[in-house]
């Protein structure tokens, strides 16, 4: 554990890649391979559900530590962290243990889970005791599964394959689905992540997809994309979907469906597995899944709102009601396996041509070819994506007819652009703050936005919120506003602060939709501040009107 | 009677008719110690403990009008009996003691309670009322140990030297900065410092505070190798302007209390925090409170309302003055002097 959370801190402390590299690299050399699989896990992004219900942690910490409940609450939330918190409020351990994160996982943490309140009382302090603050605080992180470290992927990946001699790109291919819940780490997974290659390595993936490519964001005005892309006739040009990226892939009978997350989401998706029966063996489909209008034709877009997929999520069960009022679609735009055999390395049109074909000689019902665009010039183009908000599309995509499918955010073999419409904006004024989590810690940073109730002159009128953002602003803004914030206090309801409205913000966000849960009537998604209006009294924010006409 | 009111010019005792450390200009001003936020320019009279003479001086000017005391000395003014005590927290610090009609207060101003080598320690005064100040009154603020700390900024000096790269300290550069230097290992490298800190190093020195060799970082030329071995003592504005440049490919950290939560730490975005305070922790308060048997506590500038409400529960009769020190409540983001 203490070897595990030494390289949490030296992860922790830099910003440079090379030195948390090095980190990685050090670990890694001299990790029992039990504790490097479950190190790799974690840093990967696996997380296991929370283990321990939070109310007992606080619960045992108060008593730990001997203090009230709303000492340890002011304590948060200066801390801005659960695991920190505890760490910092109990007595402190200078009788180190030095059980590894393999036993640590297996052995105390995992069993506590569904354990009666009294029997985590008893037997949480004896594990504490046996940790220094900094593998305590590492040690509630994973008991409430919020562990994160500034750590890509990608760059676990590269330190592995630096370490075992291996090209990364093949690392990536071994450990895509590696956190998905329905495996555990062992040092046999993870020595086969370090393994050297062998030829029959292409045979023995089972279920497992490939590492998604992803696009990058086309920030450029479109005059220039002449000079930047070349003629559009280099780019094959498609609709940005609104759903949820997945690969469907179809091996020996068996059919699994990953989301980008890497999770396996099959059983998420019953219309799909109907391609168990209708999709040949060896086939590798990436596209997006989406909540198709019932009943429209398979060439008309009718694709529904993000919204509406997002509730389908939310269901534990799937009855028949939302299967026909909500079923899904797969807009496939990628073939990454014919034949068993990986076609990665071809270029994206030659695999648009066999994708076309298999779709042609398949008729698969639940798949859709995700239609192309065609545009004389850039501009035309921009023409087209005008029109996305209206068909319920983010944008276009543009794929290098040339490029090869990359692992990841990658270019090095031809680039994905994402060239995304602007969001929706209005000025809105910040009535409520509470403070922030991780780097925001301390600082009010989190903010409740409102716009007003009645036009500018209306006697009496209000501030009604609608949206909560905390994203958007510099440090050195978020300093500024946190100041004010603590200056223009009005009253303070536990964590949350209601100040004098005195700051104006363009608020951005993707999508907007009528809600009965907001006291607006309106929810929007993804918001975030585009920037601070210093030029905007409140008295000339946005009121509901300019929403509800970004409803129409 | 209450010997300590807040009125808008600062804390004031209204039968000896002076302030303490306020904030706007009056006739007759006792300081606690040098920091801006508590020794302002523009009072007619001040009143400072001895050691603290030569800061007030050449922060506020060789010409202003000031008495000095030594500690533990009294002095009787409008009836009123005052002496001022060692409060730990920067050279000259003191805590004021009031003695009127049988009734005693003391006011402390900034405190820190672990003793350390570049002031006289902190010394427990027993009174009535104690005024307190809050700025790390959460129980999640507990110190390391000093040496501790003074180990690990050694080691990390040491580790740089080896890479050869400067070592660039960010610290408040009166009280921490000298502290520092006290506890640096000086046969690691050269020690170097901003011009904002060389001033107070040379009145510590004249005071008697024992400092390693220190020389002003822009004497030394830009390419010079001794700056590879160098730890580099800075305050905090310097961080990004272009002094910076001339260390080339160095390490940075910060020194102050602040540095205890991650997200401060974070935020800073320096490679290392140390966490070094010199302000009393949340069982240094609770402790000094204690050690005064005061039965009324008056809380100023920090963690108030925490302070006051875990005092009250205690049985203590706390509360809050509001005051122009430090920043306003938990304002962590400000960062005054820790």
């Amino acid at each position: 554990m203490k070897a595990f959370a030494d390289l949490y801190l030296r992860l922790d402390a830099t910003t440079s890649s090379a030195a948390k590299l090095q980190a990685l690299r050090d670990y890694f050399s001299t990790a029992p391979a039990a504790d490097a699989a479950w190190a790799v896990y974690f840093l990967a992004g696996g997380r296991p559900r929370q283990l321990v219900p939070t109310r007992v942690l606080r619960e045992l910490a108060c008593t730990l530590a001997g203090l009230p409940d709303w000492l340890f609450e002011e304590s948060y939330q200066a801390v801005g962290d659960l695991a920190e918190t505890i760490s910092l409020l109990v007595p402190e351990s200078h009788q180190v243990g030095d059980d590894g994160l393999a036993h640590w996982v297996e052995q105390h943490l995992l069993p506590l889970r569904g354990l009666p309140v009294e029997q985590l009382q008893q037997r949480l302090p004896p594990l504490w005791a046996q940790l220094d603050r900094p593998s305590l605080m590492l040690c509630l992180k994973l008991i409430t599964g919020s562990f994160r470290v500034g750590v890509s992927k990608l760059l676990v990946t590269r330190a592995l394959a630096q370490l075992a001699g291996l090209d990364a790109k093949r690392v990536a291919q071994r450990l895509v689905g590696y956190t998905d819940i329905s495996h555990r780490p062992t040092a046999a997974r993870y020595q086969q992540l370090v393994a050297p290659a062998s030829d029959d390595e292409h045979d023995q993936r089972g279920g497992q997809p490939y590492p998604f490519f992803l696009a990058h964001p086309l920030q450029v005005p479109s005059e220039q994309f002449d000079a930047l892309l070349g003629p559009p006739s280099e780019w094959q040009i498609e609709w940005k979907w609104d759903g949820i990226r997945a690969q469907v892939v179809k091996r020996e009978g068996q059919l699994w469906v990953w989301s980008r997350g890497e999770e396996l989401v099959t059983e998420r998706f019953p219309e799909l597995h109907s391609l168990t029966q209708t999709l040949p063996d060896g086939v590798v489909l990436d596209g997006e899944i989406l909540v198709w209008k019932p009943g429209s034709s398979a060439d008309e877009l009718a694709v529904q709102p993000f919204a509406l997929l997002q509730q389908r999520l939310g269901r534990k069960t799937l009855g028949k009601k939302l299967l026909s009022d909500a079923p899904v679609v797969l807009q496939a735009y990628d073939l990454l396996e014919w034949q068993g055999e990986d076609w990665r390395s071809r270029p994206q049109h030659a695999r648009r041509r066999q994708l076309e074909q298999v779709l042609e000689e398949h008729p698969l019902a639940p798949v859709v070819l995700s239609p192309l665009l065609e545009g004389t010039d850039w501009a035309d183009l921009a023409r087209q994506r005008e029109q996305s908000r209206s068909l319920g599309v983010e944008g276009l995509m543009l794929k290098q007819r040339e490029a090869l499918y990359g692992v990841g955010r990658t270019k090095d073999m031809g680039t994905w652009w994402k060239w995304k419409i602007d969001p929706f904006s209005v000025d809105a004024v910040l009535i409520y703050a509470q403070r922030g989590h991780g780097r925001r810690a301390s600082l009010y940073s989190d903010y409740t936005f409102a716009v007003w109730d009645a036009p500018a002159g209306t006697p009496g009128r209000a501030l009604v919120p609608f949206a909560k953002a905390y994203s958007g602003l510099s440090d050195d803004e978020m300093r500024k506003v946190d100041a004010i914030i603590r200056k223009t206090t009005v009253e303070t309801f536990g964590p949350v602060r209601s100040v004098t409205p005195t700051l104006v913000f363009e608020l951005g966000f993707e999508g907007i939709a009528l809600s009965r849960r907001h006291k607006s009537g309106i929810a929007v998604r993804f918001p975030r501040m585009l920037r601070w209006r210093l030029d905007k009294p409140v008295e000339e924010a946005d009121d509901l009107a300019t929403l509800q006409a970004l409803l129409a | 009677m209450d010997l300590v009111i807040a009125r808008p010019e600062g804390l004031y005792c209204p039968p000896g008719d002076f302030y303490i450390d306020p904030w706007r200009p009056v006739d007759r001003a006792v300081i606690t110690h040098g920091h801006g936020d508590h020794a302002r320019i523009g009072n007619g009279h001040y009143l400072a403990a001895s050691p603290g003479a030569g800061i007030l001086r050449s922060r506020l000017g060789q010409d202003i009008n000031l008495q000095t005391l030594p500690y533990g000395e009294r002095l009787l003014h409008h009836g009123v009996t005052l002496s001022l005590h060692p409060a730990g927290h920067v050279l000259g610090s003191a805590q004021v003691r009031l003695e009127y009609q049988g009734e005693v207060w003391v006011a402390s101003g900034d405190y820190k309670v672990e003793p350390d080598a570049t002031c006289a320690p902190f010394e427990p005064v027993p009174c009535h009322t104690f005024i307190t100040e809050s700025t790390f009154g959460l129980p999640i603020y507990r110190w390391p140990s000093q040496s501790e700390i003074f180990a690990a900024i050694n080691a990390w000096w040491r580790a740089n030297c080896a890479q050869g790269k400067a070592s660039v300290l960010f610290c408040y550069a009166f009280g921490k900065a000298q502290r520092i230097l006290h506890g640096l290992d000086a046969s690691i490298g050269p020690i170097l410092v901003h011009g904002a800190v060389e001033p107070l190093n040379r009145v510590y020195r004249e005071a008697g505070v024992y400092l390693p060799e220190t020389r002003y970082a822009g004497d030394i030329p830009r390419n010079d190798p001794l700056l590879r071995q160098a730890l580099v003592l800075a305050p905090p504005s310097a961080g990004g302007s272009s002094w910076m440049r001339r260390f080339g490919d160095y390490s940075d950290a910060f020194a102050s209390g602040w540095m205890l939560l991650r997200g401060t730490r974070r935020r800073r975005g320096v490679d290392r925090g140390f966490v070094l305070s010199d302000h009393a922790d949340w069982p240094g308060l609770l402790w000094a409170i204690g050690q005064t048997g005061a039965e009324r506590v008056m809380v100023t500038h920090g963690s108030v309302n925490v302070l006051v409400r875990y005092l009250n529960e205690q049985g203590l009769d706390a509360r809050a003055f509001a005051t122009e020190y430090g920043e306003e409540d938990d304002a962590v983001a400000v960062e005054p002097d820790a």
